[in-house]
C-alpha cells in the first residue's frame, strides 16, 4: 500500500507528462508482480466496483472520530471531495502500513464487499489502525468506487513499454489481450521476450486522418491538398471507405477471434464470421470491415449493421433478413509471420492471394482497390460514393508499413460529407399492414422565415420501440385532423439522412429528396433549433457543383 | 450579570470603556493593532498601539510618519481603568493577542477579554511563540476552523521544500514558490537550506526583511530578484515570490522553472489543483483545527466569540460539543491573507 500510495501521491502531485512518466516507471520497476498487476487493473483496467456506501463511511468515521455529521458535511464542502474529507479528519496515526496492494484487495476490500454492516465497521477500523492519512485517501477512494487518477493509458504503456525496452504498440497488444489480476498475466505483459504475447489479442488499430485535417489549413481545395501532400498518384492505393464495424479477423489453430476498433470482443454477434475463421490458414489475422451487404452486391445502412450488435437474445431471423460480409483489406500475420513491417502493397497482394481461393465464400470478400490515373480522376470517381453506398474513399501509401494508432501521413480518408438535416415532425399518418394501428409515416418540416414547411415524408429508419414512443406523443399532441392525417404539436426534432436531392415543382418547398429516412430522434434539440429550408437549398447548390 | 467589555462595531471590535478599537477597518482615534497584516491593520487612525517588533513593519505598511505608541509584551498599560496586555500570538513578527481587564469600579460589572488577532501554535523561529491567555471571554480567528484542517509538521515540510529545490536544480530548474510577503515568506526563507543555491525574493518581500534582520531574526543570504542576478542563477536558485506575481511577466528573467505555493489551503488537493502549480506545500501561520481547540480551551473562557474565516461551524461545535458560549462575529474581511490580493504595490 506505500508503493501504491506513494505512486498516486506522484501522480496526483504534478501536471507535467515527464513526471508522471518517471512516477510510473520507478513505481513498476520495484513493485513486486503480485502489486504491480493491481496497480495495472486500477490504472488501464476497471476500477473496482463500490464496497460501501459514502453515508455508512460517514457514519462510522464520524463514530471514530467524535466529529458530528453535521461538521463532516461542512467539511467535505470545503474539500469537495468524501474520500480526502474522512482521510483528513480520522484521528492521526503515525503509522504507515507495508501491507502489499494484493493483500488490500483479498483481506479487505473483497471481504468488505461480503460482510454484513457490523463487520463492515470493523474491517473499516481495522484498516484506519494501520493506515496513514495518504493511505486513508486512497483506500477510502478504493473502497467507495470513486478511485481515479490522472494519468491516460497511452502514459501507463509507455512507462511499460521503457522499463521493458519493448515498443509501445507491443505492450498495448498485451493489454488489449484479455488478463486478470494475477502475477503471472503480470509477467506475461512485461515480458522482454517480443514474442510473449497473448495469440487471442488483436494488434493495435493503425487508424486514418482525414485529409485537410485542419480547418485553417491555408489549402482550402481537396485536389490541390493532394497535389501538395501526397504528390504522385501511383504511390498511393486507393479503397472505399466502407459503412461499417472495423474488425480484425483472427484465426488460431483452435479459435477464431473478432476485435471491433474499440477493442471489443464481438466474436458472437457475428457468427457466420467465426466459420470463416476455419477456411483460414492457421495463425492468420485479416484487418477490414464487417459490413451489412444486400442481396444486390452492395452495402446496406450502417443502422441495419447496428441491429444485429445491439441484439441481446440472438435472433435467428434477423440473420438471415441482414446478411453480413468481412470486406478485408490488410493481411497482418499469415502462418504466424508478423507481416506489419512489409509494406503494404506486399501485404495486399498476399491477401488477394489467399482470398481469391475463398472466392466463393458469400462472408468474404477483399476490399477492391480503385484504378486511378490522376487526383482528379479519383475525384470524379468518390463523387459516385453516395451511390455505392460508401463513406468516400481511403488512401494508403504502397510502401508503409502497418503502423498503430493515429500516426499521420500514411492512411488517409477522403470522406463525402453526408447528407443530413435536422427536421421537426408536424403531420402523421397511420402505417399499412402490421402497423396499421401505429401512426408510423411522418411529414417533416423546416424553418422558411418563421415558419415550419414541409419538406419531405419519411417511413423508416426508427426501432419499433420508438415508433410506440412516437405514437403515444402523436395521440397526446393532436392539434386537428385532416381526413387521414394528424396535425401535430411541432415538438420532436429528427435527424433525416437522404442519398441526393433536386429540384422538384411537386413539392412545396421546391426540393426532392432521394430515399429520405429518420436516422435519430434529436432529444438534444428543441424545435427552434431545427434547420432552415436556406440549408437545404444550400446542399442542393452543393451537389450540383459537385 | 457580566457584560462584554469588547463588542462588535461597523468599524471592527470595540472596547467602549476604553474607546478603544481593535483591528479597526476604518479610521478612529485609537486603535491597538494585533499585526500588520493587510485585513488588521488599516491607515487613517490618529493613534496605533502596537508591539515594537510591529512597529516598523507597520510604518513599511501604513506610512512613515503615523503615530504609534508601542508596548511590549507581557507589560501592563493602564487606560481608563482597563488594562491593556499584549502576549505573543506566534503569527508573524510582533503579532500580538491583546488582553483587556476591567479594573475598579469595572471589574464586578465586565468581563475580561482577549483578542487573539491571528494565531498559530506550531513552531516558528521568526516569531515569538504563542502564549495561552487566561480570560473570561476570548475573542478568535477561525480560518482554518475546520478538522480537515491540521498541520503537519513543519520540519518535515522544510525538508520537503529543500528536496524539491534540490531536485529542481538536478533538472535545470529554477525554484519558485509564492507566498504571503509579510511572516510567511521570512518564515519559509529561515527554513530553507542556503547551501543548496542562491536565494533571490521579489522586491515586496525583500522590502519586509530589515525590520526582521534588524530584530535578530536569522535568515540565509538574500538578493533582491534583477534581471542580472536572476539570470546568472537560472537553473539553480530559489525565489520567493508574492502570489500576484504568478503568470506575470516578471517570471521570464527565472527561464525554466517549477512553481510551488506555501499555503494551509494546500492541504485540500482541489484548491492545490486549481492554483495549478506544480506543488503545494502545507504551511500556515494560522492555528489549524486542534491548536483552535486547545488555545481555546486553554483560556479558560466560557464565551468564545469567532471571526475571522470559518464561523459559524466553529461556533455551533463549541456549543454543541463543548458547551461554551460560543457566537459568530461577522467581519468585513473574509477569507485566509494568503488569499487576499497583495496589497503592497509590486516594485519590481
Ligand atoms: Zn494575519
Amino acid at each position: 500500500m506505500h508503493r501504491f500510495t506513494r505512486l498516486f501521491i506522484d501522480l496526483d502531485a504534478t501536471t507535467r507528462t515527464s513526471e508522471k512518466l518517471t512516477a510510473l516507471e520507478n513505481y513498476f520497476r520495484s513493485v513486486p508482480p503480485e502489486d504491480g498487476v493491481w496497480a495495472l487493473t486500477l490504472l488501464v483496467g476497471k476500477r473496482p466496483r463500490r464496497a460501501i456506501s459514502h453515508t455508512e463511511m460517514r457514519r462510522i468515521a464520524s463514530e471514530r472520530s467524535g466529529i458530528p455529521l453535521w461538521l463532516i458535511a461542512e467539511c467535505h464542502d470545503a474539500a469537495g471531495d468524501l474520500s480526502e474529507t474522512l482521510a483528513l479528519i480520522l484521528p492521526e496515526s503515525d503509522r504507515c502500513s507495508l501491507r502489499p496492494l494484493h493483500r488490500v484487495f483479498s483481506e479487505w476490500l473483497t471481504p468488505l464487499r461480503n460482510a454484513d454492516e457490523p463487520s463492515r465497521a470493523l474491517l473499516l477500523n481495522e484498516a484506519w489502525d494501520e493506515l496513514d492519512t495518504r493511505q486513508r485517501l486512497v483506500f477510502h477512494k478504493l473502497i467507495s468506487g470513486s478511485f481515479r487518477v490522472g494519468v491516460q493509458r497511452r502514459l501507463v504503456v509507455r512507462a511499460l513499454a521503457n522499463i521493458t525496452a519493448l515498443d509501445p504498440a507491443i505492450i498495448e497488444h498485451r493489454l488489449n489481450a484479455p488478463w486478470k489480476p494475477t502475477p503471472d498475466d503480470y509477467r506475461r505483459i512485461l515480458s522482454p521476450h517480443e514474442h510473449d504475447s497473448d495469440p487471442a489479442a488483436p494488434y493495435p488499430f493503425f487508424l486514418a486522418t482525414p485529409i485537410r485535417p485542419s480547418a485553417n489549413d491555408p489549402i482550402t481545395d481537396d485536389l490541390r491538398w493532394l497535389e501538395h501532400h501526397l504528390a504522385d498518384p501511383s504511390d498511393w492505393l486507393a479503397e472505399w471507405k466502407w459503412d461499417g464495424i472495423r474488425a480484425q479477423l483472427i484465426h488460431r489453430p483452435s479459435l477464431t477471434m473478432l476485435w471491433s476498433r474499440g477493442e471489443e470482443h464481438i466474436t458472437d454477434a457475428f457468427p457466420e464470421l467465426r466459420a470463416l475463421g476455419a477456411l483460414l490458414p492457421d495463425n492468420t489475422v485479416l484487418d477490414g470491415e464487417i459490413v451489412a451487404w444486400s442481396d444486390q452486391d452492395r452495402p446496406l445502412p450502417f443502422s441495419d449493421l447496428q441491429r444485429r450488435l445491439n441484439r441481446k437474445q440472438r435472433d435467428l431471423m434477423l440473420f438471415d433478413d441482414i446478411p453480413i460480409r468481412f470486406l478485408a483489406y490488410d493481411l497482418l500475420e499469415l502462418e504466424g509471420r508478423d507481416l506489419r513491417e512489409a509494406p503494404t502493397a506486399d501485404r495486399r497482394a498476399r491477401l488477394q492471394n489467399i482470398c481469391a481461393r475463398l472466392a466463393s465464400e458469400q462472408h468474404l470478400g477483399v476490399s477492391p482497390t480503385i484504378d486511378f490515373a490522376s487526383w482528379e480522376d479519383l475525384a470524379e470517381q468518390r463523387a459516385a460514393s453516395r451511390a455505392r453506398a460508401v463513406e468516400g474513399i481511403m488512401l494508403k501509401r504502397k510502401s508503409a508499413p502497418y503502423r498503430s494508432g493515429r500516426a499521420r501521413g500514411d492512411w488517409w480518408k477522403w470522406k463525402i460529407d453526408p447528407y443530413t438535416i435536422d427536421a421537426v415532425l408536424i403531420y402523421a399518418q397511420r402505417g399499412s399492414g402490421r402497423r396499421a394501428s401505429l401512426f408510423t409515416d411522418y411529414t417533416f418540416a423546416l424553418w422558411d422565415n418563421g415558419e415550419l414547411v414541409p419538406f419531405t415524408k419519411a417511413y423508416s429508419g426508427l426501432s419499433d420501440a420508438e415508433i410506440r414512443e412516437v405514437d403515444d406523443f402523436i395521440r397526446k399532441h393532436t392539434t386537428g385532423r385532416q381526413g387521414p392525417i394528424r396535425m401535430v404539436e411541432p415538438r420532436l426534432v429528427f435527424e433525416i439522412g437522404f442519398e441526393g436531392l433536386r429540384e422538384s415543382d411537386r413539392h412545396r418547398a421546391g426540393i426532392a429528396l432521394r430515399f429520405p429516412r429518420m436516422l435519430r430522434r434529436r432529444t438534444d434539440k428543441s424545435p427552434d433549433q431545427a434547420d432552415t429550408l436556406e440549408t437545404l437549398r444550400a446542399l442542393l447548390h452543393h451537389s450540383r457543383t459537385d | 450579570m457580566t457584560a462584554d467589555l469588547v463588542v462588535s462595531t461597523d468599524r471592527g471590535l470595540y472596547c467602549p470603556l476604553a474607546d478603544i478599537h481593535i483591528d479597526p477597518w476604518r479610521a478612529v482615534d485609537r486603535a491597538i493593532i494585533t499585526h500588520a497584516h493587510a485585513d488588521h491593520a488599516r491607515p487613517g487612525s490618529k493613534t496605533y498601539l502596537c508591539t515594537p517588533e510591529s512597529e516598523p513593519i507597520l510604518r513599511i505598511r501604513l506610512g512613515k510618519d503615523i503615530n504609534i505608541q508601542t508596548l511590549p509584551y507581557n507589560q501592563p498599560l493602564l487606560h481608563n481603568d482597563i488594562r491593556i496586555m499584549l502576549h505573543p500570538a506566534g503569527h508573524v513578527l510582533g503579532s500580538a493577542q491583546v488582553l483587556l481587564e476591567p479594573l475598579g469600579p469595572h471589574a464586578r460589572t465586565h468581563r475580561s477579554c482577549c483578542i487573539s488577532g491571528d494565531y498559530k501554535t506550531t513552531p516558528d523561529p521568526t516569531c515569538t511563540p504563542f502564549e495561552p491567555v487566561r480570560c473570561e471571554h476570548f475573542i478568535t480567528e477561525s480560518t482554518f476552523g475546520l478538522p480537515i484542517y491540521r498541520w503537519p509538521d513543519p520540519r518535515i515540510v522544510f525538508d520537503d521544500i529543500n528536496a524539491w529545490w534540490h531536485n529542481n536544480q538536478t533538472r535545470s530548474l529554477t525554484s519558485i514558490i509564492y507566498t504571503y510577503a509579510l511572516g510567511k515568506a521570512q518564515r519559509l526563507l529561515a527554513g530553507l537550506d542556503p547551501a543548496i543555491g542562491p536565494i533571490l525574493v521579489h522586491g515586496a518581500i525583500d522590502r519586509l526583511l530589515p525590520p526582521y534582520r534588524d530584530a535578530g531574526v536569522q535568515l540565509p543570504p538574500t538578493e533582491r530578484a534583477t534581471a542580472d542576478n536572476a539570470k546568472a542563477s537560472r537553473g539553480r536558485a530559489m525565489v520567493i515570490a508574492p502570489p500576484s506575481a504568478a503568470g506575470s511577466p516578471w517570471l521570464k528573467k527565472f527561464g525554466k522553472h517549477s512553481d510551488a505555493f506555501a499555503s494551509g489551503w494546500m492541504q485540500i488537493r482541489g484548491t492545490r489543483r486549481r492554483r495549478s502549480i506544480d506543488r503545494g506545500f502545507v504551511l500556515s501561520d494560522h492555528a489549524d483545527w486542534p491548536g483552535l481547540l486547545s488555545a481555546i480551551e486553554a483560556t479558560g473562557a466560557s464565551r468564545i466569540g469567532i471571526t475571522h474565516g470559518v464561523v459559524t461551524p466553529l461556533a455551533r461545535y463549541l456549543r454543541e460539543e463543548k458547551s461554551l458560549d460560543a457566537y459568530p462575529i461577522s467581519t468585513r474581511f473574509e477569507g485566509e491573507v494568503d488569499d487576499t490580493p497583495e496589497t503592497d504595490p509590486a516594485t519590481d
